[in-house]
């Protein structure tokens, strides 16, 4: 087995009694006390995430915008410097290469940040479409660490690290060098939990003293690990890849078509059209048990014992109190209200397609 | 880790208590701590029989759900309504909280098991 990554966190986490577990090849936090106690205190006071394990690749040149228009199914071209965009990147066939953040520094310096387990894949696959455009492409992954601050007091608590007035930074707008704790770092108004909060990116060293330095002084701020991260971006509805999009699954099927620009060119952009107008197959919904149980990925949905699709994530919801999930399944059962099924361990258990909408974010705009 | 004299355990950290022909059955403190905080757990119905070694039921925490394997064979007469309504309570204590109660089919089975010594080195050679 290949040694497992380690974040410049590790040996904090390990003090601070983290359990740790391999997650796309590197030794993470999956929790610090109990996963439902930290999924709370993101939704109620603060959260403080290590994402360093994020993919990072510096995208620069003069044909740095033109590149990434080709490869990015969001548009760029109205980005203004300072803000950030959310899209795909997709095979000709329409699938997922992966989802990502793309950070506009000026219009011929971007930052990338990609799913730590395809961060190889995606670099190869983004070199193999640089050919023809006078780009450098750079993967800063290990020189520059990332943690995020959410929920709702996430503002309030950085903003004592600082001079710097954290409410100009509007949502998906970044800030490139901030002075926090004396230190300079990137901070853009984004994250994954649907709260309200900050990503903050900077040298591996800085982040260190900075997230030491936050959890001594602040009482009202947990450290959170990858279990509850999950389960907040479930509940926000917030993809995962490898679960609700992936290579097999297109953004449209997903219901993120927001995200997915057709009035520009880009690659799988022709298989996406074709898909949209022929009209979607397949529909990702949101559900919720109705008879007791706990829905899983994998398990299958079924309508009178035949199979019309897959869960992509579920859980015992801890701020709803119940069993929801997400899952990809028959265009044609996709409406609201569908009774369907979800076969737990080979038992059909009663559930009904609702609204992917399962709480209202709480984003600052 | 807390681990109580008076009962009988498995290498799987099922604990057994056993009091004449019944055989009461939870998981240990060492069970709930690995799982993590439970939030189901699904039972067999009373009446059903149950064979060592086969699954008899589900707990399931946050992230997954893990068979419970019988420890020994026999017949469901009683379970415990109050685990399956608060399936929290036996992160509090795994003791207090039993799952279900046997009658014991084969008290030779109960040869098998571990002593809270035993169980105890186990625990630890396993850490």
């Amino acid at each position: 087995m290949n040694q497992l990554k380690r974040t410049v966190l590790y040996d904090v986490h390990v003090k601070y009694g983290a359990k740790l577990i391999d997650f796309g090849g590197w030794e993470m936090p999956v929790n610090f006390t109990k996963i439902i106690d930290e999924h709370h205190a993101v939704r109620k006071k603060a959260g403080l995430f290590d994402v360093s394990h994020m993919g990072k690749v510096n995208i620069t040149g003069s044909e740095a915008s033109a590149y990434l228009e080709k490869i990015f199914t969001n548009d760029i071209s109205k980005l203004e410097n300072g803000q950030a965009v959310y899209g795909f990147m997709c095979y000709e066939n329409g699938g997922v290469v992966d989802d990502l953040l793309i950070y506009k520094k000026d219009i011929s310096s971007y930052m990338l940040v990609i799913n730590a387990s395809n961060i190889d894949k995606d670099i190869t696959w983004l070199k193999d479409q640089l050919k023809e455009f006078n780009v450098k492409l750079e993967n800063i992954t290990d020189e520059c660490a990332e943690i995020a601050i959410q929920g709702p007091l996430a503002e309030a608590i950085l903003q004592r690290y600082t001079k710097y007035d954290l409410s100009k930074i509007r949502f998906f707008r970044f800030k490139s060098e901030i002075l926090i704790n004396d230190e300079l770092f990137l901070v853009s108004r984004t994250g994954y939990t649907g709260e309200d909060g900050f990503e903050i990116y900077g040298k591996p060293e800085n982040i260190k003293k900075l997230w030491v330095n936050l959890l001594e002084k602040e009482n009202e701020l947990f450290p959170i690990g990858l279990g509850a991260r999950d389960t907040l971006r479930f509940e926000a509805s917030l993809p995962l890849y490898g679960h609700e999009i992936s290579k097999d699954i297109t953004p449209l099927e997903a219901g993120f078509g927001f995200f997915v620009n057709l009035n520009k060119s880009f690659i799988g952009k022709e298989a996406l059209e074709k898909q949209k107008s022929e009209g979607l197959k397949r529909k990702l919904v949101g559900f919720e048990l109705l008879d007791k149980g706990i829905p899983r990925e994998g398990y299958e949905v079924t309508i009178s014992g035949e199979k019309i699709g897959i869960v992509t994530t579920g859980y015992h919801s801890p701020t709803l109190g119940k069993s929801i999930g997400l899952a990809l399944i028959d265009a044609e059962y996709a409406s609201i209200g569908k009774e369907i099924e979800i076969n737990i361990r080979n038992k059909p258990k009663k559930a009904r397609v609702i609204s992917k909408r399962f709480l209202n974010k709480k984003y600052k705009k | 880790m807390k681990i109580l004299e008076e009962l009988y355990y498995t290498k799987e950290h099922d604990w057994i208590k056993v009091d004449g022909n019944i055989a009461m059955i939870g998981i240990t403190d060492k069970a709930q701590n690995l799982l993590g905080d439970i939030v189901y757990i699904e039972l067999p119905e009373e009446d059903d029989e149950i064979a060592k070694g086969e699954s008899y039921g589900v707990v399931e925490s946050v992230k997954a759900a893990t068979d419970l394997l019988a420890p020994i064979s026999g017949e469901v007469i009683e379970i415990n309504e109050e685990v399956v309504d608060e399936p929290e309570k036996v992160n509090e204590d795994a003791y207090e909280n039993w799952f279900i109660k046997v009658s014991i089919e084969d008290k030779e089975q109960l040869n098998k098991l571990l002593s809270a010594k035993e169980y105890t080195e186990f625990c630890n050679k396993e850490e």
